[in-house]
């Protein structure tokens, strides 16, 4: 079901969705575990595998990296865990980060897997991002393979004559070959644009108007969010 | 005066604005219906004479006229009627297959002209007919064969309706069956034609008439076969038939 939805309602979704989470006071914990058993429950309807799901959410590693180190600078209130004196608030900082974080990219996995590059473009599109950026987009998902055979044959051709990049000493070959590279993308791109040209292109790609979406559509979609409003709403009334 | 040509090329001359001059006084008459071989070396100014066709170089001397029409690159709405008429084929597919699936790239040009809904669907239908293509339809371009893209990126301009084809060298780098099932689909078109290539064989076998582009100007005009036969002035131009290949 999630993975006939039309991208842009879902798109406004997922946006909500995560907007709701970061508007969020990191110290009211149950919310993000509501927020996080909402967010698994669309995967899951989506039929999206956890392991895949959860697989995927790896690649936010590298971002949150300093959010762990941040317990072990600062001021203020120490505690003890373990061998390690952790300062709070940094803790708190850094708990903040990740949670909030990994719900991110949860929501952002679960909209990238169930709709396709193409669909996602065209949802764009519909919310009115500029075209120029939509084409550039759009280009790119259709030249990113073209490049990268590019590459590839460069990189053969390079191994072909006895070339293999073991260190820093190498890096000055790498760097001339990405700058070629770069070159003939570059000349590709002109000779795009001139096959555009030749076929009448004035700034605007074909796309065909799809009817307006039923109301129901949009509830499905945003349901998501919806949900998480009610529970920040609720939360709010709590605490007040 | 018999009936409008289809091209005319009149003392076309040409300089890049590094001052390479690349045309010196081109002439050029191709009627109605013919299929003509540009012939020529490397850096004999083909591809700089084609960009003259329709419009993307400006003729900055001398004139060019498709079916009656001035090739003017300043009057923004007569060169789009220009590069309708127009449909030049490039060498690499994937400069002209820029789209995500093949029948949307087939419905850029016709799009562009202003054609749209079930009009769009019917060009675009019958474009891929045209080249043998319909099963792909829906496919991206990524995921075909050099020489199925080559043939769909002949279809992109076939779905323009042109009054001339242009085909930038359209033999290259295909396997002999592919260069065969394009010969075939190119002959069936009833359409004029021009042909860049260094492949006299597919020049002898797909057009009637050749000219020779050589140093910015025409140096030769006649029979495909009379041109062939003529060692001295092949040789003159750097043009050779593959060994064992006699007219």
């Amino acid at each position: 079901m999630v993975h006939t939805l039309p991208a842009h309602p879902k798109i406004i979704a997922a946006l909500l969705f995560i907007f709701t989470v970061v508007a969020t006071p990191i110290t009211w914990w149950f919310n993000f575990l509501g927020y996080f058993v909402l967010i698994v429950a669309v995967a899951i309807t989506a039929k999206i595998p956890l392991k895949t799901l959860f697989t995927r959410a790896l690649i936010e590693i590298p971002f949150v990296f300093f959010a762990i180190l941040m317990p072990f600078f600062g001021k203020g209130e120490v505690v003890s865990v373990g061998p390690f004196d952790l300062y709070q608030e940094g803790l708190i900082a850094a708990a903040g980060i990740l949670i909030k974080g990994t719900l991110g990219v949860l929501t952002a996995i679960t909209l990238s897997t169930s709709t396709t590059a193409r669909e996602m473009l065209r949802g764009l599109e519909k919310l009115k991002l500029p075209t120029l950026m939509v084409q550039i987009a759009s280009f790119m998902l259709r030249y990113v393979n073209v490049v990268n055979d590019e590459m590839e044959r460069m990189k053969v051709a390079r191994e072909s004559r006895g070339f293999t990049a073991t260190g820093i000493q190498h890096w000055k070959v790498l760097a001339t070959a990405a700058g070629a590279l770069f070159i003939r993308s570059y000349e590709r791109g002109e000779r795009v644009h001139l096959a555009m040209l030749s076929r009448g292109y004035t700034g605007v790609l074909p796309h065909d108007e799809p009817p307006e979406l039923s109301k129901s559509i949009w509830f499905t979609a945003l349901a998501l969010p919806i949900s998480a409003i009610t529970i920040l709403a609720i939360s709010l009334g709590i605490n007040i | 005066m018999s009936s409008t040509p289809s091209l005319l090329i009149e003392n076309l001359a040409f300089a890049y604005p590094d001052g390479n001059q690349a045309l010196y006084g081109v002439n050029l008459r191709i009627e109605k219906g013919e299929r003509v071989a540009l012939l020529g070396p490397n850096g004999a100014g083909k591809t700089t004479l084609v960009m003259h066709m329709n419009g993307i170089h400006p003729t900055a001397h001398g004139k060019v006229e498709v079916a009656g029409q001035l090739v003017n690159s300043s009057d923004k709405e007569s060169i789009k009627v220009i590069r309708s008429k127009v449909g030049i084929v490039f060498q690499d597919p994937d400069d002209q297959l820029f789209m995500p699936t093949v029948g949307e790239d087939i419905a850029f040009g016709p799009y562009n002209m202003g054609k749209r809904g079930a009009e769009l669907d019917a060009i675009v239908d019958e474009a891929l007919q045209l080249v043998g293509m319909s099963e792909f339809k829906e496919r991206p371009p990524h995921h075909l064969s050099f020489g199925q893209r080559r043939r769909v990126a002949v279809a992109t301009v076939l779905a323009m309706k042109p009054e001339i084809l242009v085909l930038d060298e359209p033999s290259s780098n295909l396997d002999p069956a592919s260069r065969r099932e394009l010969a075939d689909i190119l002959r069936s078109l009833d359409i004029t034609m021009v042909m860049v290539t260094h492949d006299l064989p597919y020049a002898y076998e797909l057009c009637e008439r050749a000219v020779i582009l050589s140093g910015g100007v025409i140096v030769a005009d006649g029979k495909t076969s009379e041109i062939l036969k003529n060692d001295g002035l092949l040789k003159a131009n750097r043009l050779e038939l593959p060994v064992g290949f006699s007219v």
